[in-house]
């Protein structure tokens, strides 16, 4: 029984907290919702070599697991830095079995290690596996309730494929170099489509009017667009589905961290009637409640970094969970940071709104957390995670 | 991170399991209703058995007869124990709180007398501490201790939530016994035998109309010198150890409660209507979220204890979310079945019964609420109005309060 972090882990942690801190992400956050620019953390995700964290040794990446890319989406969120791992690495996931001698996998040696070293980004354009209730593949809709069919893929000779369709909000597909697509075929089976950003009937349409400006987030649109069948097989594309998730209550992790840390502080020094309000249990309650969220959804992400090698029948329940946890725990935090702050903890100048924001975005993105309910939900009662 | 035992647990694993499909043909019912004498003496049995066979107080001493092992062989064990669907040992109270009491604070001559008897459920013990007016404010217990001149003492006041006091032998009881000292500061541990004159013990029944708990009175019993455990008025200190050890019991035991996600999905998922239903599966995922959290929040406690940490207060968060989910649980289950799963034959029917009551017990929410805010997160306390008081001035002040 070992179900704690190991020193390699910590030491990661570490590293990425480090270097985010050298970057001011919070103000950048506010600047950027009246049109500033936000600093570009790829180099910095480049230098510590988070873009090569899931792929082999052997394609030039760190061979790492998901509990590792865990760890680094956490420290992000904590200081809501936009750095586009959440696009990159379920994308390299994918991109990982695709290599081979010949690039019989989809990709040539030189484009994984390309992938590896961020030298080349790439975005994944998620699709929802189907569930116990409807066996669909689906993407993001623009808008509704109703989800919109996975992009149709057409195979065509020598391992390329044609693919039309839509997807929306996709994270981090502006500004990328490959568009990781899974789609499916005539029979609906998903297959995973590698095509270069800049292709003929690729068209990626910056979202605007995002409500947190630091997901970058783009409408993607595919008409004949040719690319290249990747090798993954169904399970590592509903792998990466779960992951995507994983990564976005990972982010909600750490944010909620902040939120805890400076509602806790604010609670100690703010006096009222005499006293600090961190004593009155009106206040504490609530902060214990924030966090006992935080380590519930710590526990479920270790599940959920630790079922991604070990327990893989598991993985789907255990990062819809997370996702599940974080999100509510995020949107919780958030709005008690705002609360103990009192009004001032609703103006513009203050950062909570920076972090309301980001908890209400995050929480409506790849079918939004009450999917990830819903899907931990189907499992169990349909019995196919063999939670034991 | 790496859920499996090592070579050495796996061994030990396995030996506990070969003994226990040995023996569980020995083990009683889990749960049933009928003669109490019978299944008492039936339970008794079981845990004398698991006794010999070492399997009781594993992390005791061998001086004691434990084992001197870890506590997480003791979770090997409750792991085992629940896999093979037997019952546990009939005194878990004495064997996991208080014995170990008293080899931290005990005399020689405490320990020698008490604790093998105990470890093999010939004497079954029970805690006296909570009373009517003192439970989330422990150190407000009224129970009073008077030493007589020959060192012997006199015990009046009465307790409540005793689990197993009609069988038990031996309670541990805290007393106040020196009233003009500050509140903490005037208690005393004691060793009382259940069966002394002016020892007064009534069932008190639940929601479920079970007798889970019951009541007891002192009047003017008396104790033998010696029988305090500990210092005399240094009793506040021992309490806290016993506490300690409740939270490594239920940090060790919170899978074995029984309140998870999987036991619930088989109850909806057996109504096929309710499996598809989207406010179903809505609830369902949200109780299941917090339902797994525990577990694996659970193996992080373990993952600790099995470095030789003492759980801190943050353990008791678990019980918060243990509690709370399986109420939601039991509401959701409710729901799908309809008034059946209120009939006392059902499953469900003593679990939503019982939930109410568990809220309170081994703390309040709002007290381990309080506990974590201020311990964990560094809050300030709430002022307090008997800091620096003695106790029966207090009392006084509490008596002209309520007259006002």
């Amino acid at each position: 029984m070992n179900f704690d972090l190991s020193d390699e882990q910590v030491l990661l942690r570490e590293a990425a907290r480090d270097a985010f801190s050298r970057v001011r992400t919070v103000e950048a956050a506010r600047e950027a919702l009246e049109g500033g620019e936000l600093p570009d953390l790829w180099p910095t995700a480049r230098q510590a070599g988070w873009t090569g964290l899931l792929l082999d040794e052997e394609h030039g990446g760190a061979g790492l697991g998901a509990i590792d890319a865990i760890l680094v989406a956490a420290e992000a969120g904590r200081v809501l830095a936009s750095v586009p791992l959440l696009g990159h690495l379920p994308a390299t996931a994918i991109a990982n079995s695709a290599g081979g001698p010949g690039s019989a996998g989809g990709l040539d040696d030189g484009t994984l290690a390309k992938l590896a070293s961020g030298e080349l980004r790439a975005a994944y354009l998620p699709a929802r596996p189907g569930d116990d209730l409807d066996p669909a593949w689906t993407v993001e809709p623009r808008s509704g309730r109703r989800r919109a069919p996975a992009p149709r893929v057409v195979r065509g000779d020598e391992g390329l494929a044609t693919v039309n369709g839509s997807v929306a909000w996709v994270p981090d597909a502006v500004g990328a170099d490959v568009l990781v697509v899974v789609g499916v075929e005539a029979d609906g089976s998903p297959v995973a489509v590698a095509i270069g950003a800049s292709a003929d009937g690729v068209s990626i349409e910056p979202a605007s009017g995002v409500y947190d400006a630091t997901r970058s987030l783009g409408h993607v649109t595919l008409e004949d667009a040719c690319g290249r069948v990747l090798a993954a097989d169904e399970e590592e594309l509903r792998r990466a589905w779960f992951l995507a998730h994983a990564l976005i209550a990972a982010e909600s992790l750490g944010a909620v961290e902040e939120c805890l840390e400076r509602s806790v502080a604010y609670a100690k020094e703010r006096y009222t009637f005499g006293r600090a309000i961190g004593s009155y249990q009106a206040i504490k309650h609530a902060l214990t409640e924030v966090l006992r969220r935080q380590e519930n959804t710590r526990s479920l992400l270790y599940y959920a970094g630790w079922a991604y090698d070990d327990k893989p029948d598991e993985f789907a329940a255990a990062a819809s969970a997370a996702r599940a946890a974080g999100g509510a725990a995020l949107d919780f935090a958030a709005r008690e940071l705002i609360s103990v702050h009192g009004g001032i903890g609703a103006t513009w100048e203050h950062d909570a709104p920076l972090f309301f924001r980001r908890a209400q975005l995050s929480r409506r993105l790849l079918g939004g957390t009450g999917d990830a309910v819903d899907r931990l939900a189907g499992e169990l009662l349909s019995g196919s995670a063999a939670v034991a | 991170m790496d859920l499996n035992d090592t070579p050495e647990q796996a061994a030990y694993r396995a030996e506990v399991r070969a003994w226990l499909e040995q023996n569980a043909s020995h083990a009683p019912a889990t749960r049933g209703r009928g003669d109490e004498e019978q299944a008492v003496a039936a339970h008794r049995a079981w845990q004398r058995r698991l006794a010999e066979a070492g399997y009781v107080g594993v992390t005791w001493p061998a001086e004691h007869g434990g084992q001197g092992k870890g506590p997480l062989q003791q979770v090997v064990i409750n792991q085992e124990i629940a896999r093979a669907g037997v019952p546990g040992i009939l005194d878990a109270i004495g064997v996991g709180m208080l014995g170990p009491t008293i080899i931290a604070h005990g005399t020689d001559e405490q320990k020698q007398r008490y604790l093998a008897p105990m470890l093999h459920g010939d004497e079954v013990w029970c805690q006296l501490f909570s009373e009517p007016a003192a439970g989330s404010d422990l150190a407000g217990i009224q129970t009073r201790a008077r030493r007589d001149a020959d060192g012997s003492w006199r015990l009046s006041g009465q307790k409540v939530w005793t689990t197993n006091a009609q069988f038990a032998a031996y309670g541990l009881l805290l007393a106040r016994t020196d009233p003009d000292a500050h509140k903490h500061k005037g208690l005393t541990m004691f060793i009382v035998p259940m069966d002394a004159e002016g020892v007064t013990i009534r069932p008190l029944r639940q929601i479920s109309g079970e007798p889970e708990f019951n009541e007891v009175f002192f009047d003017d019993v008396k104790l033998e010198p010696g029988s305090e455990v500990g210092a005399v008025n240094g009793g506040w200190g021992v309490a806290l150890t016993t506490l300690m050890f409740e939270r490594l019991t239920i940090g060790a035991g919170s899978e074995g409660m029984g309140y998870r996600a999987d036991r619930f999905a088989r109850a909806i998922a057996s109504d096929p209507v309710a499996a598809k239903d989207p406010e179903v599966r809505a609830r369902f995922g949200e109780l299941a979220t917090e339902l797994l959290a525990l577990r694996f929040t659970g193996y992080r406690l373990l993952t600790a204890i099995s470095r030789g940490q003492i759980p801190g207060p943050e353990a008791g968060m678990g019980k918060i979310t243990a509690v709370n989910g399986a109420i939601a649980a039991g509401d959701l289950i409710a729901d799908v079945l309809g008034p059946e799963a209120l009939d006392p034959e059902s499953e469900w029917s003593y679990l939503i019964s019982f939930l109410p009551g568990l809220k309170s017990a081994g703390g309040t929410e709002e007290i381990l609420r309080n506990t974590v805010g201020e311990r964990v997160l560094g809050l300030p306390p709430e002022p307090r109005l008997d800091k620096g008081i003695p106790f029966s001035e207090l009392r006084a002040k509490e008596r002209q309060e309520v007259a006002s």
